[in-house]
């Protein structure tokens, strides 16, 4: 397999000569930016809580939220597929092999990325912050969105480490999505696919085009932290 | 002149803090009056931070009270007494940002907190600094700032925790400037300080403190030509006092 065939699987693919192509590219980014969301939305309120509140069984639960950012993606996708089987307690929902199945899967993954990053940021922050705020009655939970707002440019980057997470993994999206062309076939998916077919160039390409769009969304991302750190000190 | 007969005068009874068996404020009594300019004056490690932090209802003590005349005085953010630390806690705002923040969480609607935080920065010269980045400022202006935030929430008692003890002599002269403005607006200052100069030059009365207890309590010009304690005389002289 040479560079040429990889370029002219890459223009074909752009070009929409590879019929779904960008339905497949949309899809992924759907599915992942759909998952980091609601893992922001539930995690960055959990990891503040978690770094403030004082309860026993705390340390447990911190140990616990760290080591499930380890949690391999097919075991996810496993517990998720048997949560919303036919015969499991969310089958009535339908989700299976639906887009729905595959953001569930992917917020179980990222959300523990999101609660453990911002736990520690929003902990670091509240050392300096308690007594100012304190003084200002700002005690326990009303303390929350001064330490969330001003966490804001380290908490891009726990969003960007889910991101990163859920948009490289395949084995959750395949096992409850089911890889169905022009239904719930991500870039990882048809990526995996591919390979398994021998269409090395295509799968190659696959593989550029998501490492490009990686690559873009923390240039920017990164390119929005700077200036927010240079106008923030 | 302000009416700040609300919350004054402040009495403290018997107060005792302790922390891992240790006894850091051992039975302190003192009260406060309303004016002037108080300096809890002592060795580093004599408890001076923890009694303000104390009065402010930051730490709970172990025994004791402090009662403000106000009920309710001792906390909440409408309490009108602020502090100010030894390292001004910036937030990563604006100036005046800062200004503002501080002035949403004890409940000003948004275009008086505005308002408000625009005349603090004009009367404390620091107009010319609310869009800079809060962090980026030098520590002089940090402690100003810090300053001007404590008095936009109109707190008519100031505590003071070492307002310059990282700052150089004319960042350390802008404060003292910025504290006698506060004292000619009628506002009751306390301030903890080690530095014997800075004392001499601003108390009106002094709270001598070692190890947690009131050693000597006067006013200034007597504590200076006559102090009473043999250890304030010690610190007077420029003894280690423990």
């Amino acid at each position: 397999m040479d560079a040429p065939g990889i370029l002219e699987a890459i223009v074909a693919l752009v070009d929409g000569t590879v019929p779904g192509f960008w339905p497949i590219v949309g899809l992924s980014l759907a599915v992942t930016l759909s998952a980091v969301t609601l893992a922001a939305a539930i995690g960055l309120p959990f990891g503040a809580f978690l770094a403030i509140a004082r309860f026993p069984g705390r340390g447990l639960v911190v140990v616990a939220v760290n080591a499930l950012m380890g949690l391999p993606p097919v075991v996810a996708g496993l517990l998720v597929f048997l949560l919303l089987s036919r015969s499991g307690p969310l089958g009535g929902l339908g989700w299976l092999f639906t887009p729905k199945a595959m953001i569930v899967a992917q917020t179980v993954l990222v959300l523990p990325i999101v609660v453990a990053l911002t736990r520690q940021t929003v902990e670091d922050l509240w050392r300096e912050y308690a007594e100012h705020l304190g003084s200002l009655g700002l005690v326990g939970f009303r303390a929350v969105p001064t330490l969330l707002w001003d966490a804001r440019f380290s908490l891009v980057t726990a969003l960007l480490a889910g991101f990163g997470r859920a948009s490289a993994e395949v084995g959750a999206v395949l096992i409850v999505g089911g890889n169905i062309l022009g239904h719930t076939r991500t870039m990882t998916t048809a990526i995996a696919l591919e390979t398994s077919k021998g269409d090395l160039p295509l799968a190659l390409a696959l593989g550029t085009v998501l490492i490009a769009l990686t690559l873009v969304l923390n240039a920017l991302a990164y390119g929005a932290g700077r200036i927010g750190a240079q106008n923030a000190g | 002149m302000r009416d700040t007969s609300s919350i004054l005068p402040l009495r403290v009874e018997n107060l005792v803090f302790e922390v891992g068996g240790r006894r850091l404020i051992d039975g302190l009594d003192f009260g406060l009056e309303r004016g002037g300019t108080t300096v809890l004056l002592g060795p580093n490690g004599a408890g001076k931070s923890l009694i303000m932090r104390l009065c402010h209802g930051l730490v709970e003590p172990t025994a004791g009270s402090v009662r403000w005349a106000m009920p309710g005085g001792r906390r909440g953010a409408a309490k009108s007494h602020a502090m100010v630390f030894q390292k001004p806690v910036m937030l990563r705002r604006s100036v005046f940002a800062n200004l503002t923040h501080a002035l949403a969480a004890v409940g000003v609607g948004f275009r008086e907190r505005r308002r408000r935080a625009a005349v603090a920065l004009d009367r404390f010269h620091l107009s010319h600094l609310a869009d800079r980045p809060a962090r980026v400022l030098s520590g002089g202006e940090q402690q100003r700032v810090a300053i001007a935030r404590a008095w936009a929430l109109d707190a008519s008692v100031f505590f003071l925790d070492e307002p310059t003890s990282q700052l150089d002599p004319a960042a350390t002269r802008e404060i003292e400037a910025t504290i006698a403005l506060l004292v000619a607006e009628g506002r009751t200052i306390v301030m903890a300080t080690h530095d014997l100069g800075q004392a001499r030059r601003l108390a009106d009365r002094v709270v001598f403190v070692v190890a947690g207890r009131v050693e000597e309590d006067a006013p200034a010009d007597r504590f200076f030509t006559t102090p009473a304690s043999p250890r304030a005389a010690a610190f007077l002289a420029g003894d280690l006092v423990v």
